[in-house]
C-alpha cells in the first residue's frame, strides 16, 4: 500500500483524464468535479505522505522501483525526501486551488481540464522521479500543454497571448535542450558502458567514484545552471516570466508561477549540488552576483510596472532571486532556507494570481490605475491580497518570514556583505508590494464596481486553502523546516567537503 | 497565586489574540458582540498583568533574575529558536501599561467608533495590536521580539489605513510601514549579526556571553552590530531622520493614535534599547549618539510643534518629541528615568490623544485648533482631563511629567551639559506649545455653536487616565521605581532641587507666555509668525523634511525603477527579441530557395546528382590506383 | 554494324537525356509526365542490355524489367489522375502557374 502510495497519487489525474474523454464537452459541471476530485484525492494522499514521512530518518521514503529499459538503465522509480515532499505538496495544493480558480471557464471547459490535469502530472512526476529518465520525460510533458493553454485561454495586453506562450515555451524547451546536453554527458561519464543508469541515487555517488572529473563538473553544471537556471528565471535569463505569466489563464500563472518556476531550483538541488559537487562550488559566486541581479533589479523594475500580473511577475523573479542566493551559499541553513523560500513562495504567488485571475475576471481590468478601492465592494479578494502581499513582504506569522530568515542567516555565514544587499530587498519589496495593495485595495470607492459580486462558492476554496497554509506554515515553521532539514542536515559533511573545492573567486584570484 | 500569574503569563498575548480571530472570523458584522469580547480580552490582560506585576514583587524577580518560560518554535541544524515568557521588572511595567491603556482605548473606542461601518473591524485590529504588544514586552530573544515587533507594524499599518476609503489614509499607512521598514532592515541585519558573531540571539544567553566576548575581543564589531539594532528604533520610535512618517499616522481614529502611536507601540524602541541595555550599556560611543540623536530629535520636533495647526498632528510631534527625552536618558545611561518617563508619558499623552479625539467627535471632525476656540464651557470634563494632561506633559508639580522629565534632566546634567541644556530648552518649548493648544482651543471666542456630547464610553478612559497623569509619577517616585526597574545598581532617588526649581519655573513662564499671546492678545501671534517670517515658514513647513525625501524618492526609486525596465524591456529582451528576429529573417532569406517551381527542383536534384557522380567516379579511381599501387 | 554494351548504353543514355531536357523544359505537365515514362524506358533498356550481356545471363534484369514497367503504369495512372485533379482545381496544367508551394 504505501509502496504504491506515490504511483497512486501521480495516477489519480491521468485516471481523471481519461474519465474526461468519455464525458460530453457540454456538461461543464461535471468535467469540473471531476477534476476537482482528482487534485483533491491526490492532495489527499499527499498530505497522508507528508504526516507519514519521518524527519528523523530522512533521506527516500515511500520508495517504488519498477525496472523498464534495464539495456539502458532506466527505472521507474519514485520516492520522496525532505527536499521533495514539499515541493509535492506544493504542486497538490496549488494544483487543487488552481482547478478551483478555473471554475468559471466556460469556454472549452473539456480541453482546458485536462490540459490541465496532464501539466500537474507532469509537474508531480518531476517532483517524485528518482530515475532521471522518468524526470526528463515529465518535464517535457509539462511544455506543451502550457503553450496550448496560453495560447487558446490566455489574455492579451502588453504583448499577446500568442507572443507570450511562444516566449515562454521557447525558452523552456531551449534551457531545457541545454540541460539535456547536460544530462546526456552526465549519464556516459558517471558509469562505464554496461554499467550505466539514470537512476539518480546512483549518480549522487558517482563524484565518489572519481569518474567525475572536476572540469567535467564544472562544464556539466553549467549546462545545468542555464537550463535551470532559465527555468527559475535566473537573471538574465528572466523575460519570459512576466511576459509568460501576463499571457496566461489564471490556472497555468498559479502553477508555473507557483510550482514549475521550482523545478528549476529543486533540479539544481537535486542534479546540480548533489550530483555535481565540485561544479556547484565553482559557480557559486556567479550564481551569487545574478541572484543579486534578481532580487534588487527585479523589485526595483516591479515597482514600475502598471500591470498587476506584471508586478507578480517580476516579484517572482525578485524572490526566487533568495533561492538562488540560499542555494549558493551552500551550507545546511541556506539550503533549508532555499527550499522553504521555494514552497514559500509558490503559496503566495499562487494565491496572489488567483486573486489577480478573480479580479480580471469580474472587473475586465488588470491596470493599477483603473482599480481603486476594490476593498469595498470585494472584501474577501482584499484580505486574499492583504494576506499574499503580507507573506511576500516577509511579516512573520506569515510563511514567507522564516524561510527569507533562514537563507539571509545562512548567506550571512559566508558573504556577510553581499547578505546586507540581499536583506536590502526587503524594503524595495515592501515598497512595490504595499503600493499595489493601497493602490488597488484602498481609496475612495469605485462605484462602476458596485454590480460585481466577491468571491464566492468555489471561487474561496483557493483563498481558503492557500490561505490557511500561508498562516500555518508561519505560525508553525517547524512543521516545513524541519522535514526539509531532516534531509539537509546530514548533508553536513558533504558541504564542508566542498570548502576544499575551487571556486570561481579562487580561479580568478589566481589569474590576477 | 502569583506562580500562577507568571506561569500562564503567556496567555496575555495568546487571549487577545483569540479575540482578533474570533471577532475577524465570525463576529465581525455584530457590532457590540465585537467590542464586548475585545473588551473582555483587554480586561483579562490587564488583570492577569497586573497579577503578574504583583507576582515580580511578591517572588522578588529582579531584573538580574528574571521568570522565563520557553518554548522550541524552530530547530534545524545551525539554528534553534524559542518563542517564551520572560518576566522581569522592565517587562511586568511593560506589561501592565500596555494592557491598562489598550484596554481603556477599547472602552473608549466604544463610544468613539459608534455608528461606523468598520465597528468590529476596528476591534479585531485593535485586539491583535495588543496581542503582538504585549508579545513584544514579554520577549525572550531578539528574534521573538522582531517577530511582534513585525507584527505591531501591521498593526500600524492596518489602523493607521482604518479609514481606507481616504486617499490620505492610504498613503499615510503605505509611508509608516515602509519608513519603518527600512529601520526594521537595519534591526534585522542588528539580529542576523548577532546570531552569526554569537550563535544565540536570546537575552540571557548573550547577556552571559557578551562580557566574556567583550573582554577576548574588544568593542569594535559590536559598535556596528549596535548601531544597525539601533536602526529599528530610530525606524519605531520616531527618531530623526525616520520619524516622518508619525505626523501622518494620525490618519487614523484617535484611539489609535492614543494607543499605538503615543503610548504603545512608539515607545517599542525605546523598549527595544532598554530591554538590549546589556549590549548598549557596553558601548559608551553609541550611547553618546543615541544621547544625542535623542536630544536633538526632542528639540527638533518641539520646534516643530509650535507652528502646527492640526491638533492631532502637534500631539504627534510632541511625541516625537518625548520620544527623544526618553532615548536622551537611555543615552545619558539612566534606564530607570527613561522607563520612567515612559510610563507617564503613555498615561499622559494617550490622554491628551484621547481628549482631542473626544473634543474632535464634538464638532465634526474639525482639526484645526483655530477653527476650534471656546470649548471650555461646553465640554467641562475633557477640558479640566486635558488641562492635567498639558499640565503632566509640562513638567508642572506634583504632576506625573514632573518628576520623569526631572529625573531625565537630572540625568543628563549629570553626563553632558549640552544635553541639559538642549533638554530644558524643549521642556520650555512643550510647555509653551501644549499651553497654545489648551489656550486655543478651550478659550477665546465660541465657533461652534452645537456641540456633540461626549458619551460616557468615551468619559470614563479619560478620567482614569487623568489621574493616572495626575499621581502616577508621585506614586512612582515614591513608590521607588528606581530600586524596581534599573539597569545595574539601583540609582539612589534624590530630587535635584535646583534643576527642578529651574524647569518648574521655565514650564510656567512658557505657560504664561502663551496665556499672553493667544488669549490676552488675540493677534499677538500673527504678528510674530510674521516678524519671524522665516523661521516661521521653516517651521511650519516640517524643515521641508517630507519634500526631501519626496524628491529622493522619484529619483532612487521610480528613476532607476524606470531605467531598469528601460534595460529590461530594451536590452535584454531586446537582445531576446533580436535573436528571435534574427531566426526569422534567416528563415525568410532560406525559404527564397522555395520557389514552388517543380523543375527547379529537379534542376537542383540532378546536379546534385551530378556532383555525388563524379565524386564517386574520382574516388573510387583514386582507391583502385590505390589498391593497384599497392598503396594500403 | 557491331552492336555491343557500349552503343546500348548510349542509346539508354540519349533516352534519358531526352526525358531530362523534357522535364526542365516542358511547362505542360502531361509532357512532363511522358518525359519521365522516356526517362523511366531508358533505365529498363539498361537493365535489359546489362542482362542480356552477363557472361551467364539469367533473367533477373529483365523481371527487373518487367517489375519496373508495371510500376510504372502505376504510376502513370496515379500521375494522370493527379493531374486530372490538378486541372480541375487550378484550370491550368501549366506548371509555371501552379507554384503555391512558393517560400
Amino acid at each position: 500500500m504505501t509502496d504504491s502510495l506515490l504511483s497512486m497519487i501521480l495516477l489519480a489525474p491521468i485516471v481523471a483524464v481519461v474519465l474526461l474523454l468519455f464525458i460530453p464537452p457540454t456538461a461543464k459541471k461535471s468535467i469540473k468535479l471531476i477534476a476537482a476530485m482528482a487534485t483533491g484525492i491526490s492532495l489527499l494522499m499527499t498530505i497522508y505522505v507528508y504526516i507519514n514521512y519521518d524527519n528523523n530518518l530522512g533521506g527516500m521514503q515511500f520508495m517504488q522501483s519498477i525496472p523498464w529499459i534495464s539495456d539502458l538503465g532506466v527505472a521507474y522509480t519514485v520516492g520522496v525526501d525532505g527536499i521533495s515532499l514539499p515541493m509535492l505538496f506544493l504542486t497538490n495544493i496549488i494544483g487543487f486551488a488552481a482547478v478551483f480558480s478555473s471554475w468559471n471557464i466556460n469556454e472549452r471547459p473539456k480541453e482546458f481540464f485536462i490540459l490541465l490535469l496532464i501539466l500537474l502530472t507532469g509537474v508531480m512526476g518531476t517532483f517524485i522521479a528518482g530515475d532521471l529518465f522518468i524526470f526528463l520525460l515529465c518535464y517535457e510533458l509539462v511544455v506543451i500543454p502550457i503553450y496550448i493553454m496560453v495560447i487558446i485561454w490566455g489574455s492579451t495586453k502588453r504583448v499577446s497571448k500568442e507572443y507570450a506562450g511562444m516566449k515562454l515555451t521557447i525558452y523552456l524547451l531551449i534551457g531545457s535542450a541545454f540541460m539535456l546536453v547536460g544530462i546526456v554527458a552526465l549519464y556516459l561519464q558517471a558509469f562505464p558502458a554496461g554499467m550505466r543508469t539514470f537512476s539518480i541515487a546512483a549518480l549522487s555517488q558517482a563524484h565518489l567514484l572519481g569518474t567525475l572529473s572536476q572540469s567535467f563538473q564544472i562544464i556539466v553544471f553549467l549546462l545545468l545552471l542555464i537550463g535551470f537556471g532559465t527555468l527559475l528565471s535566473m537573471f538574465p535569463f528572466h523575460t519570459w516570466s512576466p511576459d509568460g505569466y501576463a499571457g496566461a489563464p489564471t490556472a497555468v500563472s498559479m502553477i508555473h508561477a507557483g510550482v514549475l518556476k521550482k523545478i528549476g531550483g529543486y533540479g539544481l538541488i537535486r542534479l546540480g549540488l548533489l550530483v555535481l559537487p565540485a561544479g556547484a562550488k565553482f559557480w557559486a559566486p556567479i550564481i551569487i552576483v545574478l541572484a543579486l541581479g534578481n532580487v534588487i533589479y527585479a523589485a526595483y523594475v516591479a515597482i514600475v510596472q502598471k500591470d498587476l500580473k506584471y508586478v507578480i511577475g517580476y516579484s517572482s523573479v525578485s524572490h526566487m532571486g533568495y533561492v538562488l542566493l540560499g542555494f549558493a551559499a551552500l551550507n545546511t541553513i541556506s539550503l533549508t532556507g532555499a527550499i522553504a523560500n521555494m514552497v514559500a513562495h509558490g503559496i503566495m504567488s499562487a494565491l496572489f494570481f488567483a486573486m489577480i485571475g478573480y479580479v480580471y475576471e469580474k472587473t475586465h481590468k488588470r491596470s493599477i490605475d483603473k482599480l481603486r478601492g476594490l476593498a469595498h465592494q470585494m472584501p474577501r479578494i482584499a484580505v486574499g491580497f492583504m494576506l499574499a502581499g503580507m507573506s511576500s513582504v516577509g511579516l512573520p506569522g506569515l510563511i514567507g518570514f522564516m524561510p527569507e530568515y533562514t537563507i539571509f542567516l545562512g548567506l550571512f555565514k559566508v558573504y556577510p556583505f553581499l547578505a546586507i544587499i540581499a536583506v536590502s530587498g526587503i524594503v524595495f519589496t515592501a515598497i512595490y508590494i504595499l503600493r499595489v495593495l493601497q493602490k488597488i485595495l484602498f481609496g475612495p470607492r469605485n462605484y462602476g464596481f458596485d454590480a460585481i459580486p466577491d468571491a464566492k462558492g468555489p471561487e474561496m476554496v483557493p483563498l481558503f486553502v492557500l490561505g490557511s497554509v500561508l498562516i500555518l506554515f508561519g505560525i508553525f515553521p517547524q512543521l516545513l523546516l524541519g522535514m526539509i532539514n531532516g534531509t539537509i542536515a546530514p548533508l553536513q559533511s558533504f558541504l564542508q567537503a566542498l570548502n576544499n573545492e575551487p571556486s570561481l573567486l579562487v580561479v580568478w584570484g589566481g589569474i590576477w | 497565586m502569583e506562580l500562577f500569574a507568571l506561569n500562564h503569563a503567556w496567555l496575555i498575548p495568546l487571549v487577545p489574540a483569540a479575540a482578533f480571530i474570533i471577532i475577524g472570523l465570525f463576529f465581525k458584522e455584530f457590532h457590540q458582540l465585537s467590542a464586548g469580547i475585545a473588551v473582555l480580552a483587554g480586561t483579562f490582560s490587564f488583570i492577569m498583568s497586573a497579577a503578574v506585576v504583583m507576582a515580580v514583587l511578591d517572588a522578588g524577580i529582579s531584573v538580574e533574575m528574571p521568570f522565563i518560560q520557553k518554548i522550541q518554535w524552530i530547530k534545524i541544524a545551525g539554528m534553534h529558536f524559542s518563542m517564551g515568557v520572560m518576566i522581569d521588572p522592565l517587562s511586568a511595567m511593560m506589561l501592565v501599561v500596555v494592557s491598562l491603556v489598550a484596554l481603556l482605548v477599547e472602552i473608549y473606542s466604544i463610544g468613539y467608533m459608534k455608528g461606523d461601518k468598520g465597528y468590529g473591524r476596528f476591534f479585531a485590529y485593535i485586539s491583535l495590536f495588543s496581542a503582538s504588544m504585549l508579545g513584544l514586552n514579554i520577549a525572550v530573544n531578539f528574534l521573538q521580539m522582531y517577530v511582534f515587533w513585525e507584527l505591531v507594524g501591521l498593526c500600524s499599518y492596518l489602523l493607521i489605513g482604518f479609514y481606507y476609503y481616504r486617499i490620505s489614509a492610504r498613503e499615510a499607512a503605505k509611508k509608516a510601514f515602509i519608513t519603518t521598514r527600512i529601520g526594521d532592515f537595519g534591526l534585522l541585519i542588528g539580529i542576523l549579526s548577532l546570531q552569526m558573531v554569537f550563535g544565540t540571539v536570546d537575552f540571557m544567553e548573550l547577556r552571559h556571553i557578551l562580557p566574556v566576548y567583550i573582554a577576548a575581543n574588544g568593542t569594535g564589531l559590536l559598535t556596528i552590530i549596535g548601531i544597525l539594532l539601533f536602526i529599528g528604533p530610530i525606524g519605531k520610535s520616531g527618531q530623526f531622520p525616520l520619524h516622518v512618517w508619525l505626523p501622518d499616522a494620525m490618519e487614523g481614529p484617535a484611539p489609535v493614535s492614543a494607543l499605538i502611536h503615543a503610548a504603545t507601540m512608539v515607545v517599542a524602541g525605546v523598549y527595544l534599547v532598554a530591554r538590549s541595555y546589556f549590549l548598549f550599556a557596553q558601548l559608551p560611543e553609541l550611547l553618546h549618539l543615541i544621547a544625542w540623536l535623542g536630544a536633538f530629535t526632542a528639540f527638533f520636533a518641539a520646534s516643530i510643534a509650535i507652528t502646527q495647526r492640526e491638533i492631532k498632528r502637534i500631539l504627534a510631534y510632541s511625541t516625537i518629541s518625548q520620544l527623544g527625552y526618553m532615548m536622551m536618558a537611555l543615552g545619558v545611561g539612566s534606564l530607570t528615568a527613561s522607563m520612567f518617563h515612559l510610563l507617564t508619558h503613555a498615561f499622559f499623552k494617550s490622554l491628551l490623544f484621547l481628549g482631542a479625539g473626544a473634543v474632535m467627535h464634538a464638532i465634526n471632525e474639525e482639526a484645526d485648533i483655530f477653527k476650534m476656540g471656546g470649548l471650555r464651557k461646553k465640554m467641562p470634563l475633557v477640558f479640566v482631563t486635558m488641562t492635567i494632561g498639558v499640565l503632566a506633559i509640562s513638567g508642572l508639580p506634583p504632576f506625573a511629567g514632573f518628576f520623569s522629565k526631572d529625573e531625565i534632566l537630572a540625568a543628563a546634567a549629570a553626563v553632558s551639559m549640552p544635553l541639559y541644556i538642549i533638554g530644558t530648552i524643549t521642556a520650555f518649548m512643550t510647555a509653551f506649545y501644549m499651553a497654545r493648544l489648551l489656550f486655543v482651543v478651550f478659550w477665546g471666542k465660541e465657533q461652534h455653536g452645537h456641540v456633540h456630547k461626549t458619551s460616557y464610553f468615551m468619559q470614563i478612559p479619560l478620567a482614569v487616565l487623568s489621574i493616572l497623569a495626575a499621581f502616577a509619577g508621585a506614586a512612582g517616585y515614591v513608590g521607588g521605581f528606581g530600586d524596581w526597574v534599573r539597569f545595574g545598581e539601583a540609582m539612589p532617588e534624590h530630587m535635584n532641587i535646583g534643576l527642578a526649581g529651574i524647569s518648574t519655573a521655565l514650564s510656567v513662564a512658557a505657560i504664561a507666555l502663551a496665556w499672553h499671546i493667544y488669549v490676552s492678545k488675540k493677534y499677538l501671534s500673527d504678528i510674530i509668525a510674521q516678524k519671524m517670517g522665516f523661521i516661521y515658514t521653516v517651521s511650519f513647513n516640517k524643515y521641508y523634511i517630507d519634500e526631501f525625501y519626496a524628491i529622493l524618492c522619484r529619483i532612487f526609486i521610480d528613476g532607476i525603477g524606470k531605467i531598469m525596465y528601460f534595460i529590461d524591456l530594451y536590452i535584454i529582451d531586446g537582445i531576446v527579441n533580436t535573436m528571435a528576429a534574427l531566426t526569422v529573417y534567416c528563415s525568410r532569406i532560406f525559404s527564397k530557395l522555395q520557389t514552388g517551381q517543380i523543375q527547379t527542383y529537379v534542376a537542383i536534384f540532378f546536379c546534385g546528382v551530378i556532383i555525388l557522380l563524379v565524386y564517386t567516379i574520382v574516388f573510387f579511381t583514386k582507391i583502385n590506383e590505390l589498391a593497384a599501387g599497392g598503396g594500403f | 554494324m557491331h552492336v555491343g554494351l557500349t552503343q546500348v548504353l548510349i542509346l539508354s543514355a540519349l533516352l534519358f537525356c531526352i526525358g531530362l531536357y523534357g522535364i526542365l523544359v516542358k511547362r505542360n505537365l502531361f509532357a512532363i509526365l511522358m518525359c519521365i515514362e522516356i526517362m523511366l524506358n531508358a533505365v529498363n533498356i539498361n537493365f535489359a542490355a546489362f542482362n542480356y550481356f552477363l557472361p551467364m545471363p539469367d533473367l533477373s534484369g529483365q523481371v527487373m524489367m518487367i517489375f519496373s514497367i508495371t510500376v510504372a503504369a502505376a504510376e502513370v495512372a496515379v500521375g494522370l489522375a493527379i493531374i486530372f485533379k490538378i486541372y480541375h482545381d487550378f484550370k491550368t496544367v501549366n506548371i509555371d502557374k501552379i507554384n503555391n508551394m512558393k517560400g
